[in-house]
This record gives C-alpha cells, sequence and structure tokens, in this order.
C-alpha cells in the first residue's frame, strides 16, 4: 500500500495555497490531516501529482468564541476542538461529535475543514453543521464566499467547492444559551463510520419546544438535513406523537445502501432510533 | 559441600522461580524497549523487495500478461510470472494437505487477489509502481461463492488442472468440485439411535470464514548465498522446521544448506503454519538474482490470501431420553477449502480432530461426515487459535445441547450436569475415539455458578423478560483436544508430530535449552525455562531458552494446536530428568556414596540421612566438566524427542451475560467467567494472559468478525476498516478461574491453554445471545451477532422498536 | 520521483535523510533510520502499531508523510528509558502487568499511553481503554494493558508527591 509519486508544497500562505491549487488543476489536492486522504492514495483511489499541505497555514487554525457566532479556522484538530473549554460551554455536540470520530491519534490530525469539505457521508461534522446552521468560507482565486453547510453537498465526494477553492473556516451561529443538543451514532467499534447518527439541536420555552433541527450522518450519499423532521418537533412538547412524526420524517428521508454495517433497512431504521436518542438527550439537557 | 543452612527450603525454592509461580517475562525486556526482531526488522545487505500483481477476479482465465512495462519503472530489476517459474517446476507447490497450490497463477485465476506475478526492486516504492504497471488481460468466467452450489452437476468447473485426479489429497472425490468425504462413527447404530428417540433436535449452524489476523502480517527475508550454495529463509513461521523440510522438497535444495529462521513473531493464531508463495518467490527470487529478497504482506493481503480459518456449514442433530439425556449424536459438515485444498491439519484428519464433537458428554454412539468442496475464494482453513477444527465442534455440540435444553425445558445447566462425562469415567473413551485423559467437569461447572451466582442471574433474567427486557445468560462447558500428537496417527507430511528439547549446561551453572517450537507471544522463553529450573533445580533466570533456528534448534513440528506445553514442554521436561540422571552419577561420584543414598531436594542431591552432606547441581554442573566417574562422559547435556502417548484434554467452564437491545440490536457483554482447567499450570499470570487474549479473540469472532464474499467473489472488507478487531473499548472486562486436574500422562501433568478461551469462548457468547430470546422460540442465530444481525431476529420477533 | 533531504530530531537526535515526498514517516523511521520499534500492521491508520510522539501529538506514522515531519520532534518507543538504561514507569508497568505477548503492538501501545498520561495523569479505567482505543492488540486481550497503564499511573503519581 504505497501511494503513487507527487510533487509536496508546504505553501506559507492561503494565497499561495491558493495559487498553487490554481496553478494544477485536476493534478492538485490539498491535504489537511490526511487520514481520509492518505488511505485513498495508497489504494491508488486517488493519485494527485501536487500534493499542498495546509499544515504552515497558521490563519487557518484557532477557535473563535463569540456571543453571535463560532469561527472556527479549518485546520482546527478535532483534539483541539475537544480540548476548548469556551466552545464546550457554548456548544457542546461539537466536543461530543469530535469524540466519537476515529480514535485519539487521529483526532490530533484530522481537522474539521477536512472532515465537512471531504464530502465522505461517513464524516460526523458535516451532519452536525447542517443540524447547527454553520455555513462554511470558501475562498478562491476571486475572493471569498459562504456556503450554509446545508447546500454545499451534492453528492458522495461532490460538493459545493470549487476545484480551485479551499475550505478556511467554519462558522456556526452561537446557540441560544440553554439549548440542547446531542449526536448520536451507532457503530460497530471505534474508528468506524456510523451505522447511522443523528444530530439534535432544540430550544425550550416552559415545556415547549421552541425550534429544533435534525440531521443524518452516513444513511445517504451526502449528510442529511431532515427540515421535516425539525418541524415536527418545534411548537410541540416534544410527546410521544411528535417525536415519533420527527423519527418517521428522519427514516423516510435516509436512502442508506447495504454495506458491511448492515442492510438498508437496517440502517434506515436506525435513523430513526438515533433520532429518537437524540431528542431525547438534547431534550434533557435543553433549559426549560 | 554446600552449606545447607544459607538459604531455607522455602527461599531456595523461590530462588528457582520455577513452574508455578507467575515468573515476570523474560522476552518482555526487549519488546518494551522496542528491540524486539520481527522479519520485517531484518536488513541484510542489498536487500530487495518483492511483493505481487494480485488478480482482481474471483474466476478467470488469463490471456496474457506484459510484465514489460513495469520492468521500465526505475528501480524495478525483475517480474516473475508462472512462465518463469514453470522451467524450475515451482510454478505450483504441494499443499500440506496433499494438493498443489499456484505459486503465480498459471492460465487461471481462482480467488480474488490471487498471485499472479511477483515484482522485485529496490525498495517497496518502486516495487508498488511496478505492480501498477504489470498489464494482465483476463477473461471473466462464473465465480463459485456459495459452497452449498459446489457439487451441483452444472456448477462450473473450478480446478481444471485436477479435473481428472481421483484424489486431491484426503480420499475419494465425487465431483470436480468435491475434495473429500471423511466419515466418522457408527452411522447404522446412530440412525437407529435416533429413529428410536424420545426425542429429537436439529439445527443448521454456521460457523463463518474468518481470520486469524495477527497483528504482524506474514513475510520472509530469502537470502541465497550463491558462493557457499547455503539458503537462510527468516520468516513468519510457526513451524521453522516443516517449513525448511517444504523448501526442500519442493526446490530441490538438500536440507543442511537449508536455514529457516523465525525471529520475533507477532502473534500467529494459526495463519503463520502455512506454506504461501510468497515465500517461494522469494527464494526462487533471491536464488536467481543472489541477493536477499523480502516480501512482506500487506493487511489487505494477509485478509484476502493467506490461511483463513472455519468456513464450516455444520449440520447438528441429538437424540435425547425425555430427561435430556443425549443418546445419540449426528452431524454433517460441508466445508469450503476455498480454491486449494491447503488447510493445515495432520495429513490424515482431513476434519482436523471434528470427532470431539461429543464434546463433555457421554453420548453412546454418534456418527458425523465431512464433505470438502473447492470455492472460488481465497485457500486455507487453519486451526484459528484452536487444535484442528476443535472450535468448530466444539461449538456445534455446545450450540446444541442447548438446543435440547430449549426442546426440553430444562435448565442448560442441568441438562449438561446430566450428560457430562464422570470424573470417575476418565480415562474415558469417547464414542468417535478419543481417550480423554483426565477431567473433572462437574466439578468445574459448580465453581463457576456459585461464582456467578447463577440462580441469582436466572431470577434477575426471569424478572427482565417479564418487564420485556432481553438477557441471555450463556454457559459453555468444553473439551478441547490439543497437543498432537502421538506420531501414531499424526503427521505433517509424513513425518510424525514429536516435538524435541537439548538442554546444555554450563560449567558455571547456567544452562541453554533449544526446542522444536516457536512462540508467537505465548512467552515460552519464560515458562519453558519455569519447567526446566524445577526439574533441575537451577534457577530459571539462568535458562536461556531458544527456539526457531533450525540450525541450532533440534527437529521439531512447531507451535499451533495448543501443541508447545503438551508435547515440547514434556520433552523439555525429559530432556531435564536425563539431565538429572546424569546428575546423580556424578553427585554420588563426588559425594562418594551410592546412587540409592541420594535423595533429590530442589536444586541438589543430597545423602539420605545426612542433610549436610549435598551436592548442588551448580557445582555438579562444573564437575560434569572436571572430575567425572569412570565410564561417564564429558559434558553435562541432554535430548528428547517426545512422542506423546496421548492427546490432552484441557477443558473449562464459562458463563457470559449479555443484555441485548431490541431497537438497535447491540449486544453489551455485561459479565464473563472463564474457568479453566489447563491441569498443571506452569506460570498462572502467563495463563491469565492466555485466558484473556483467547477470549478476547473469542469476541471479536462471535460479535463481528466475518469474511464475506459477494456473488461474483469479492472479498469484502478485508482490512481493519470492516473486519472487527475489537478495540479496549469494546471488549469486556474478564474473570478468570481455575481448576486443576493434572495430566495422568504428561511428565508434569499439563496440558496447555492458549487455545481453551477462543473454542470455549465463542460458544459461550452465542449462547448467552440465543439465551436471551430463549423465552420468545428462538433456538440458533448465526454468528457474528453483529448490530444489524441481531436487531433483524428482534424484527422477525416483532420487538425490533 | 526526486528525493529530498527530510530532517527532524528522533528520540532527542538531529537526523536527516533522503526521501520521496510520498515517503511514509513509519517507513522513513524504519528503513532509512533503522528505528523499527514502530511497526506496520494495517497500513490503513486503525492498528497503531506505527504510532510515534510528534510534537506532543500521538500520531499514527502510516499515515504521514514523512515531509509532513519535517522540522518536527519525534519521540518513539526507543526513546522512553532514561539515557542511562533506566525503564521508563510505563514501559515497567507493561512488564510488571504482563501487558504484553508477542509485543507486535507494544512500541505503539507505550508511545500512546505516554502521551496519554501527560494528558491524563490519573486516567479511570474508561479513560485508558478510551485513550489506547487507537491501538490495536490481538494477544493480551487489553486487560492487563490496563492495568500496566494503572501502574504506570499511580508510580507516577508517587513519584510527584515525593517530589512535593
Amino acid at each position: 500500500m504505497i501511494t503513487g509519486a507527487f510533487d509536496y508544497h508546504r505553501p506559507r500562505s492561503v494565497d499561495d495555497a491558493i495559487a498553487l491549487l490554481s496553478q494544477h488543476g485536476d493534478e492538485g489536492r490539498v491535504i489537511a490531516g490526511g487520514h481520509s486522504l492518505v488511505p485513498m492514495m495508497k489504494l491508488r483511489l486517488a493519485a494527485p501529482s501536487h500534493l499542498i499541505d495546509l499544515a504552515a497555514l497558521d490563519e487557518l487554525k484557532g477557535i473563535a468564541v463569540a456571543d453571535q457566532a463560532i469561527v472556527i479556522g479549518a485546520m482546527t484538530t478535532q483534539h483541539e476542538i475537544i480540548a476548548d473549554q469556551a466552545l464546550a460551554a457554548r456548544c457542546p455536540i461539537l466536543r461530543e461529535t469530535a469524540a466519537l470520530i476515529a480514535d485519539p491519534q487521529v483526532r490530533y490530525c484530522g481537522t474539521l475543514g477536512g472532515n465537512v469539505a471531504n464530502g465522505d457521508p461517513g464524516n460526523d461534522m458535516p451532519a452536525v453543521m447542517q443540524c447547527l446552521g454553520a455555513s462554511y468560507r470558501l475562498r478562491g482565486p476571486n475572493g471569498e464566499r459562504s456556503v450554509a453547510a446545508r447546500d454545499f453537498y451534492e453528492a458522495a465526494y461532490f460538493t459545493a467547492r470549487a476545484d480551485d477553492e479551499i475550505l478556511t473556516a467554519v462558522e456556526i451561529p452561537t446557540p441560544a444559551a440553554g439549548h440542547g443538543a446531542a449526536y448520536e451514532k451507532q457503530k460497530r467499534k471505534v474508528g468506524d463510520y456510523a451505522t447511522a447518527a443523528a444530530a439534535v439541536m432544540l430550544t425550550l420555552a416552559g415545556g415547549t419546544c421552541e425550534t429544533a433541527s435534525v440531521a443524518l450522518t452516513n444513511v445517504g450519499e451526502t449528510p442529511l438535513f431532515v427540515e421535516a423532521a425539525g418541524q415536527a418537533l418545534a411548537g410541540s412538547g416534544l410527546d410521544d406523537a411528535a417525536v415519533t412524526a420527527a423519527v418517521e420524517a428522519a427514516r423516510a428521508a435516509a436512502e442508506p445502501v447495504s454495506d458491511l454495517r448492515g442492510p438498508a433497512d437496517y440502517r434506515r431504521h436506525l435513523a430513526g432510533v438515533m433520532v429518537r436518542r437524540a431528542v431525547e438527550r438534547a431534550r434533557r439537557r435543553a433549559a426549560a | 559441600m554446600t552449606d545447607v543452612k544459607e538459604m531455607t527450603l522455602e527461599e531456595r525454592e523461590a530462588t528457582l522461580g520455577g513452574i508455578g509461580t507467575a515468573r515476570k517475562r523474560k522476552e518482555d525486556a526487549r519488546f518494551i524497549q522496542g528491540k524486539g526482531n520481527y522479519v520485517d526488522d531484518i536488513k541484510l545487505p542489498d536487500t530487495v523487495v518483492g511483493n505481487f500483481v494480485r488478480s482482481p477476479h474471483a474466476h478467470a482465465r488469463i490471456k496474457s500478461i506484459n510484465t514489460e512495462p513495469a520492468t521500465r519503472i526505475p528501480g524495478v530489476i525483475a517480474v516473475l510470472t508462472a512462465d518463469d517459474l514453470r522451467p524450475l517446476n515451482l510454478h505450483w507447490m504441494p499443499t500440506l494437505a496433499g494438493d498443489a497450490q499456484a505459486v503465480l497463477a498459471d492460465e487461471k485465476v481462482h480467488f480474488q487477489n490471487q498471485e499472479v506475478a511477483f515484482v522485485i526492486g529496490e525498495d517497496r516504492y518502486a516495487v508498488a509502481d511496478g505492480i501498477e504497471a504489470v498489464e494482465v488481460e483476463y477473461e471473466d468466467l462464473p465465480a463459485l461463492v456459495d459452497p452449498t452450489k459446489a457439487l451441483l452437476p452444472d456448477a462450473p468447473v473450478l480446478r481444471e488442472d485436477a479435473q481428472d485426479k481421483s484424489e486431491v489429497g484426503q480420499g475419494a472425490r465425487r465431483h470436480p468440485n468435491h475434495i473429500f468425504t471423511w466419515d466418522c462413527g457408527d452411522k447404522d447404530a446412530t440412525d437407529q439411535a435416533f429413529a428410536g428417540a424420545a426425542v429429537t433436535v436439529k439445527e443448521e449452524i454456521f460457523y463463518p470464514r474468518c481470520h486469524p489476523c495477527p497483528l504482524e502480517p506474514c513475510g520472509c527475508v530469502a537470502s541465497m548465498d550463491k558462493v557457499r550454495g547455503e539458503l537462510t529463509l527468516y520468516g513468519t513461521f510457526q513451524a521453522p522446521h516443516v517449513i525448511r523440510t517444504v523448501v526442500s522438497l519442493i526446490s530441490g535444495l538438500a536440507e543442511h544448506n537449508i536455514r529457516v529462521v523465525s525471529p520475533d513473531v507477532g502473534g500467529g493464531f494459526g495463519n503463520k503454519v502455512g506454506a504461501y508463495p510468497g515465500y517461494v518467490c522469494a527464494t526462487v527470487g533471491s536464488i536467481v538474482l543472489g541477493r536477499p529478497v523480502k516480501w512482506i504482506e500487506s493487511r489487505i493481503d494477509n485478509l484476502s490470501t493467506t490461511a483463513f480459518a472455519r468456513d464450516y456449514l455444520m449440520t447438528g442433530e441429538l437424540a435425547a431420553d425425555p430427561d435430556g439425556r443425549i443418546t445419540a449424536l449426528r452431524c454433517h459438515v460441508l466445508a469450503d477449502h476455498g480454491a486449494f485444498n491447503s488447510h493445515a491439519q495432520p495429513s490424515k484428519w482431513p476434519a482436523g480432530f471434528f470427532n470431539i464433537v461429543t464434546g463433555s458428554y457421554d453420548i453412546p454412539v454418534a456418527h458425523c461426515s465431512v464433505d470438502g468442496v473447492f470455492t472460488n475464494k481465497a485457500p486455507g482453513g487453519v486451526a484459528y487459535r484452536c487444535s484442528f477444527r476443535v472450535t468448530e465442534a466444539a461449538y456445534l455440540i455446545e450450540r446444541m445441547i442447548d438446543v435440547l435444553a430449549q426442546k426440553l425445558d430444562i435448565d442448560k445447566a442441568e441438562i449438561r450436569r446430566r450428560n457430562f462425562v464422570k470424573a470417575s469415567q476418565f480415562p474415558y473413551r469417547s464414542c468417535l475415539g478419543w481417550e480423554y485423559d483426565s477431567g473433572d467437569y462437574e466439578t468445574a461447572l459448580d465453581k463457576a455458578l456459585a461464582a456467578v451466582d447463577y440462580e441469582g442471574l436466572r431470577r434477575e433474567q426471569a424478572e427482565k423478560r417479564a418487564r420485556g427486557e432481553l438477557m441471555g445468560i450463556g454457559i459453555a462447558t468444553f473439551t478441547e483436544i490439543v497437543g498432537a500428537g502421538p506420531t501414531r496417527n499424526c503427521d505433517i507430511l509424513g513425518i510424525g508430530m514429536f516435538d524435541s528439547c537439548e538442554i546444555r549446561v554450563h560449567p558455571t551453572g547456567s544452562a541453554i535449552a533449544r526446542l522444536g517450537t516457536k512462540s508467537q507471544g505465548q512467552g515460552h522463553e519464560t515458562t519453558y525455562a519455569q519447567i526446566i529450573a524445577t526439574e533441575i533445580g537451577i534457577p530459571s533466570d539462568d535458562i536461556t531458552i531458544e527456539e526457531g533456528d533450525t540450525d541450532t534448534a533440534p527437529y521439531g513440528l512447531g507451535t499451533y494446536g495448543s501443541r508447545s506445553t503438551p508435547v515440547a514442554a514434556a520433552a523439555a521436561a525429559q530432556a531435564a530428568r536425563k539431565i538429572r540422571a546424569k546428575a546423580k552419577k556424578i553427585a554420588a561420584h563426588m559425594l562418594e556414596v551410592g546412587e540409592d543414598d541420594l535423595e533429590w531436594e530442589i536444586d541438589r542431591f543430597k545423602v539420605r540421612g545426612l542433610p549436610e552432606k549435598a551436592a548442588s547441581m551448580k557445582e555438579i554442573a562444573m564437575a560434569a566438566y572436571q572430575s567425572l566417574p569412570e565410564g561417564l562422559e564429558q559434558g553435562l547435556e541432554a535430548v528428547n524427542y517426545y512422542d506423546p502417548p496421548n492427546f490432552t484434554y484441557p477443558f473449562g467452564a464459562y458463563v457470559c451475560v449479555v443484555d441485548v437491545d431490541p431497537h438497535t440490536g447491540e449486544v453489551k457483554i455485561r459479565r464473563f467467567y472463564a474457568l479453566d482447567d489447563c491441569g498443571t499450570r506452569i506460570n498462572p499470570m502467563v495463563i491469565d494472559g492466555q485466558v484473556h487474549g483467547g477470549l478476547a479473540e473469542a469476541f471479536g469472532i462471535a460479535m463481528g468478525q466475518e469474511l464475506v464474499f459477494d456473488e461474483i467473489g469479492n472479498i469484502q472488507g478485508a482490512s481493519l476498516m470492516d473486519y472487527f478487531l475489537p478495540t479496549a473499548v469494546e471488549t469486556p472486562h474478564w474473570e478468570t478461574d481455575f481448576t486443576v486436574t493434572p495430566s495422568p500422562h504428561h511428565p508434569i501433568g499439563a496440558k496447555g491453554v492458549g487455545e481453551s478461551p477462543n473454542v470455549g469462548g465463542v460458544p459461550a457468547f452465542s449462547n448467552a445471545v440465543v439465551d436471551a430470546f430463549a423465552h420468545l422460540g428462538v433456538t440458533h442465530m448465526t454468528m457474528p451477532h453483529t448490530h444489524w444481525r441481531v436487531w433483524k431476529q428482534c424484527e422477525a420477533l416483532g420487538i425490533g422498536g | 520521483m526526486a528525493k529530498t533531504a527530510v530532517s527532524m530530531t528522533v528520540n532527542g537526535r538531529a537526523v536527516e535523510a533522503l526521501a520521496e515526498p510520498r515517503t511514509l514517516l513509519i517507513h522513513f523511521l524504519r528503513d532509512q533510520l533503522g528505528i523499527t520499534g514502530p511497526h506496520v500492521g494495517c497500513e490503513t491508520s486503525h492498528c497503531g502499531a506505527c504510532t510515534v510522539d510528534i510534537d506532543g501529538k500521538s500520531v499514527k506514522s502510516c499515515t504521514l508523510f514523512a515531509v509532513q515531519a519535517q522540522g518536527a520532534e519525534v519521540l518513539t518507543v526507543e526513546g522512553m528509558a532514561g539515557a542511562d538504561g533506566t525503564l521508563s514507569v510505563i514501559q515497567e508497568g507493561f512488564m510488571q502487568e504482563h501487558g504484553l505477548q508477542c509485543g507486535y503492538c507494544t512500541p505503539g501501545m507505550i508511545t500512546r499511553a505516554y502521551r496519554l498520561l501527560q494528558e491524563t495523569p490519573n486516567p479511570s479505567e474508561e479513560q485508558i481503554r478510551w485513550g489506547l482505543s487507537g491501538n490495536l492488540c490481538r494477544c493480551t486481550g487489553y486487560q492487563n494493558i490496563v492495568k500496566a497503564v494503572r501502574y504506570a499511573a499511580e508510580k507516577l503519581q508517587a513519584q510527584k508527591e515525593a517530589a512535593e
């Protein structure tokens, strides 16, 4: 398991990185943590001639937590997300999710940007970002733009990012104080992708669910934001009927394939179970 | 001579570090400092690397191979194909089971990832590029994946090379895809017993294809010294001497010109018993190039090509009286051997020791038959941490007795008790021909049940069932048969399965012992020394144990099937006793008494009645090189080749408690208690470690390991992304316990333990999972008990949420 | 492909060797520097046998190119013992608690345990199991590995208290 040959670049600025990407077109790939890309290269399913390492780009690192928004640089690792107290205080679902990604070693390398940009439907953060209403900052030769996570994913490994763009940061509207959120992930073992997983965020007021959003991981070609599930919960008392309606919406939205994690009908069913459990935990965590 | 007051008896005993002590491991020092020496660590000057072009198809005709583009890659030195090996007659190699296996695919490929060409280059990077550049044109053929269809009249013929052979090693064939039928027991009497039985049960039980998957994959370095005409082959060999003989037989090199070395081996579990095309190609490469050639397989290669295990589709039947006393057992096995009959069993045992299938139970009559068939899958069929096919047999009987218990509504512990071979019946002759050496099954079960509060667990289970919750209690009271074996019925390539030990005591009273086995993590360097220490009174810390180098170690058959303790450890004890016998003569001479006046005490011979007159082993060792009685040769050395009079029969009683989440199919192992009886316990610390490891592997097998193929023979999930090796998080906590029933025929009474936890563990897990559903009428669930499979069961019962 | 000089500090020693950009760190360490403690077990970043410590992080060196570690501070199992050869408490723990059998996973386990204890000096059993969940072992069933890490943690605590 040896990759094809390539030239290695370690640009010192994002602009340099973009210039390299533009220059090399299809032949160039950026590498962040590398734990998705390098195995693909070893299997020779990916064979870039130019590898552009973003590791030296300090401008892509760091977590800024403010009242309006949380901005996380694309090169921030899962390990750093887990360790950040301020982030955990305002948006605990990110720590919870990051801790369920791969294993400790991979989390030291794996980045948020890589996780959301790569388009692998097995990645966990995309659904969470959809659930949180996050947007991605993309920078290319023509400047910067922002794309909502809910609009970003087109098909497996196909996203709204253009080949010469780099995802520089993730911007998350800071969740309301007192919100409740949970990420439920079933997997075969540590290190595995989800058989099915669900992210839920909600707010309560006087026992009534005011807002709710639901998204699913790895039960379709892309992460799935299930608007109908959120709608089923919002305005309800999170009674059994409302939760069941959300679960049904999630199951209807899920389009899993059969794989070694289980046949499609099981994974669809499981998506519903994950939603039910995530709603339950999010409710317990939310301030009434 | 010695001042006997210097130490108390207890202190002297403790100094010895002999049998029964939890001695820390001697091999650890190098491993914890990164100084192990595994095969890929070997760096001979001028070494080149080789690796395979592999078939993407499961069944195809090779139309052409163009190696030329590869040879243009910088760093690529040579590319070998079957055509290059044909003049040497090495394009096929004999298998241990009497068939032949293609070294490099000759005209046809028979399984996905089969070896097609061997690219040799300066380093692994050049080789990888070379592999990419070789052009192979295939003509796809229909693949045979389902073994139940192998013998249909219109099944595709896989082995055209063997089409006209009446035998491919192990008996008559009745179809081009048929390998053998093996039959055991009294069919008529069994059928009669079934016809007249009060109650019968029948179940189809599949033990899926899985893989030993040691953390270190297979590999070798072949180094041909053209000047001396000597080949040195370093490799991941569980049986280095057998490899030397095989290499000699197939290469034509004289055996004395071949040195096989097993360096440190990173786990084997059966995967490293066989001889693989990589060994042959590296050897040929080295002979051709005159440079060392290294071949190291990748994990994907490992899981998809070298030595899988199991793949037994078993039909089990029990007949019983109304009280649950088993009156007969009948079973049939369809054994999927893949593309070549290259499973590793003693020659005369095409289904290994599967006829241990009557287990711990006194069953008056039984019959079993096994049909081996070819399919378009990798060849193999090794004993994955078990003695040959014993794990399949134990699984069958331990599952079937539960099925019977459920049919008769008898408690699953009680039905075992009713059927046990009683302690008073040993040595016990089973109806399928084995003579069990010793055992006390009832005591073991009683101790296990008390330890887990079995009645309390059953009460809790009843309460949970009343609430609609799923809790399962699994019991396995298994018997193993290990220690192949008596040479009268066990051989490999005609060589009886004895083992050996040579001990040399140095003048200053330390020693070296060499054995024909090879540790792959079992701790031989530690435990063999303990046996010798106890036998000859030299501290184990002063005894070096060496294995794995055929130039120095006496011939042995290697380490697998839990045979090291039953066979090689016996050889060690016997060789040590020869040394003690000679030492006695020397001591008598030193102390100027007759041998009859001497008695042995821990580390010395004492003159009976004169406790102050003694000669310590240390003193005797020096005397052996200085002042000998007349007629004795110098030195203090001995060698023993041990042919065991019988197998040993370790046993155990395991209890597993699980909770099942019907909504997700997740099975939570709440508790696992394992009582093992391996006879005399050489090192309790090592035994516990072996049991922990075997249970973890059993957990992996029962809960997730499976090599799956799609309908055209593509192997699915052959990497550690999918192949279930549990991490520390999934792996349960283990409780271990023991009873001690020594083997009456083994010199120190030991039986071997490394494989019991795998053999007994798997049915314990399965029985627990099925037991969780027993009240709902479920009698069997197919392994592995993955989330989705368990949920499917829940869904079928309408409880899947 | 042209080779470039890659330099880094390994176990306190400055090293430099030629490597292709695609040379994996594990091969750079093993084949070029002769540091054979870290092993290759799976090649897909699942087994952790290749774990080394890079700039204070546990990293699977089979999934990192050597050039990516240019200038880094790398620690392998070979660098765990003291300069005088004294075993680290983690190494000692693995030996005392029988935390290894075939030894193949051990260098990765010890290197990972080192970083775990740096970050979580007094881990619970659960924290140890999660902390080592990127390292597979086929021999021990993990139980004694957990004990080995607890042994080291306790000894480190005792050493710290004695120093205070």
